[in-house]
């Protein structure tokens, strides 16, 4: 652009500074591929004079190894290390779709809290916000997770409630429902009945915003949501059976395990990400002038109706970006699980596995391009939440 | 002229050679110290004692290999590594040689790039468990939960193990024996599974060894040895016969205390070859031709290592049995150093 500024005098090729501009940052390009060329060519030269195996071939041998969480059907003797890849990356969702989702509920409330004109509350948001916020994540990690191991029993002495649900140093047990043949009819009924809720918001929205008139919403979803799967399941003969943990031996059999090393991670992840959460959620209320409040205040309208339609519309616009952040930083810090054993990605595949085969470049390129992938697709959201949020022209 | 200058430029990059080594002997006689890889912490094996000094089994092997090459046997550089860690560290050339309690495997030998030296220590894999669950054979472990370490022969053998005998299990996988023996004390599993010496050295660190008890079952061959990178063979044979003098030594009675006296008044032909006072193995390998009595004067014969670290005079106090020698029952076999 600067260079319609400049005279151009077009003596030949070399002294037009279009030309030269051009010429450099070709410049530029070739020497950067050239080098990452000569280092790629250098370390396959390395490995290969060293006899290590390389390529792709080692994620279809038998991995043979037992893992403590998987969300896929997982055989220790016959699956291969690619299952161990797709286990360790489910698990590393499932702690990051949890922890971001409760990080998301408590930073929320606390930013709130903060902002309270309750001295007790806010004080107590910021003696937690400064202290969770202060302290190393993997020391949480590792407090939480020996705190979680200290406090609760043995097997045999489980806290039990109702006979189903029992809690001990190997996880939280719960019943494990066993879908038979006609569950089928209460999902979907389920499904419907959560289209039908969406489709009746709008409707009431729209019957506000045209004749002000007011609908129970609330009370006529939830009912809608619990009846209608609830019917359908007496009428098909109550297709859906659980199956109960039992003591069986030294351990339990059966039902559901939530093992303590999840709710470890769990628990220190959403802490801690929750006071960066608050104090994202405070920055954006404090960025909506003071006058907007005190407008809608002179209006008449109740704290709780200022915060929900006239502060926080205006406050997501500011508080959407960073918290996005902090949902990615959750997902990489969830890889601080190799610190509890925890079976995660980096714990299981660039740990146990990169061992077992010994191919490290191949393994760490792998995750790599995991925690990459993630970021990138966080980063699409996070521009197309920013599109949808700016301020539009009337 | 901006083009042939360019071209040099390219040439001269594209002509640098791809980072060739002299040969680990020579780095190490050239540098003066040996990069030895070690464990984080297994008792007998390597394990930094109260002063921060390294003691253990592999330790020794470490100093013996000095005490040949450098003739100093304090010239060491311990790298405390993790199981997983151990052959990339070896692979990138970042340590000399690993003595670190590593299981001799084909895939190992024949995939990492990396060469097993020989065995210096024969053991098992085993099972600990606490006293409290009533468990006396480990076909009685069925549903149970296991504290391992990750990286580990271990991990692969008790998957064989329970399928072979129709049991099934939980595993529960740590980055190190410290985090692993510590989640077994917190109760997170009913029982550890690791080399029987290795259990036999994380029993100790219990707060009360005697609540928790080896199962008598060996599930395992796991041959132990020092390991090194492919394609260097002279310092592959550096290794292995160091490995083998120690062995010799106490077959042919010399230890630390007599060596002295055995150089200057044994009329043994194998004892003088050993300490070099006849032929000329030391220069043969690379190194100078008191190379074994350097080990065993500065370091010891391995009875004296193993009885001091694992055995009678240590706190594990491990039965040689398998690591006897060849002689007396065990098989412990040194090559002949002629």
């Amino acid at each position: 652009m600067t260079n319609k500024q400049l005279p151009v005098d077009g003596k030949g090729l070399l002294n037009n500074p279009q030309h030269r501009a051009i010429f450099f940052q070709i410049l530029a390009l070739a020497l950067v591929v050239f080098f990452a060329f000569y280092f790629a060519n250098n370390m396959f030269d390395n490995i290969e004079s060293r006899g290590i195996t390389t390529g792709f071939s080692f994620l279809n041998n038998t991995a043979g190894f037992g893992i403590s969480q998987t969300l896929i059907p997982y055989d220790d003797g016959t699956s291969t290390f690619l299952d161990v890849f797709i286990v360790g990356l489910l698990n590393t969702l499932l702690v990051s779709v949890l922890g971001i989702i409760f990080a998301s509920i408590i930073g929320l409330l606390l930013g709130v809290a903060r902002l309270s004109s309750n001295f007790l509350m806010s004080k107590l948001a910021l003696v937690y916000i400064e202290t969770f916020r202060n302290i190393p994540i993997l020391l949480q990690i590792l407090f939480w997770y020996n705190v979680v191991l200290a406090a609760l029993p043995s097997p045999r002495q489980s806290f039990v409630y109702l006979d189903s649900v029992f809690l001990n140093n190997r996880g939280l047990l719960l019943p494990e429902p066993i879908l038979q043949s006609g569950s089928g009819a209460v999902i979907i009924s389920f499904v419907l009945a959560i289209v039908a809720v969406i489709y009746l918001v709008r409707w009431s929205r729209q019957r506000h915003n045209d004749t002000g008139q007011e609908f129970p919403i609330f009370k006529v979803s939830i009912a809608l949501l619990l009846l209608a799967p609830t019917l359908v399941y007496f009428i098909a003969g109550q297709p859906i059976t659980a199956e109960y943990p039992v003591l069986k031996g030294f351990n339990f059999n059966g039902g559901l395990t939530i093992i303590p090393e999840l709710l470890a991670l769990l628990f220190a992840l959403s802490i801690y990400t929750a006071t960066y959460i608050a104090e994202a959620v405070r920055a954006g209320i404090e960025a909506v002038p003071k006058g907007q409040k005190e407008a809608a205040k002179s209006l008449g309208l109740k704290d709780y109706v200022i915060l929900t339609k006239v502060v926080l519309p205006q406050a997501l616009r500011v508080i959407i970006p960073p918290v996005i952040n902090q949902f990615l930083n959750l997902t990489k810090n969830s890889s601080l699980a190799t610190a509890i054993g925890y079976p995660e990605l980096v714990t299981l595949f660039s740990g146990t596995t990169l061992n077992q085969v010994g191919q490290a470049i191949e393994i760490i390129l792998m995750t790599m391009a995991v925690y990459l992938t993630f970021s990138i697709l966080i980063s699409l959201l996070l521009n197309w939440v920013n599109a949808k949020m700016a301020i539009k022209g009337r | 002229m901006k083009v042939t200058k360019l071209a040099l430029l390219f040439g001269l990059t594209a002509a640098v050679p791809t980072l060739s080594h002299a040969g680990t002997l020579e780095d190490v006689m050239k540098e003066g110290v040996l990069k030895c890889g070690v464990s984080t912490g297994i008792p007998g094996f390597s394990a930094a004692d109260s002063n921060g000094e390294w003691k253990g089994l592999d330790v020794d092997f470490c100093k013996s290999v000095a005490s040949a090459v450098l003739g100093d046997a304090s010239k060491v550089k311990y790298f405390p590594l993790t199981a997983k860690e151990r052959f990339t560290a070896l692979q990138s050339g970042e340590i000399d040689v690993l003595a670190r309690a590593t299981t001799w495997t084909a895939t190992r030998d024949a995939s990492l790039g990396l060469n097993f030296a020989g065995v210096n220590y024969y053991d098992g894999q085993g099972f600990l468990v606490s006293k409290s669950i009533g468990v006396n054979s480990a076909k009685e472990l069925d549903g149970a939960t296991f504290c391992i370490q990750a990286g580990t022969t271990t991990e692969l053998n008790l998957t064989d193990y329970f399928k072979a005998n129709g049991m099934e299990y939980k595993a529960v996988t740590y980055d190190t024996s410290g985090q692993t023996i510590d989640g077994f004390k917190k109760g997170r599993c009913d029982a550890v599974t690791s080399d029987r010496s290795q259990l036999a050295g994380l029993r100790i660190k219990l707060d009360d060894p005697k609540s928790a008890i080896l199962l008598p079952e060996t599930i395992s061959k796991e041959p132990l040895g020092p390991v090194v990178r492919q394609g260097d063979d002279a310092w592959f044979n550096v290794i292995r016969w160091t490995m083998f003098a120690t062995i010799e030594a106490e077959e042919l009675g010399v230890s630390s205390s007599n060596v002295d006296e055995m150089l200057k008044s044994s009329i043994n032909p194998g004892i003088k070859r050993l300490l070099g006072a006849t032929g000329k193995t030391g220069e043969d390998l690379g190194l100078k031709n008191d190379w074994a009595y350097q080990i065993v004067k500065q370091v010891g014969n391995y009875a004296e290592s193993y009885d001091l670290n694992v055995g009678k005079d240590s706190p594990i106090q491990i039965e040689r049995s398998l690591n006897k020698l060849w002689n007396q029952g065990g098989i412990m076999y040194p090559m002949p150093i002629r």
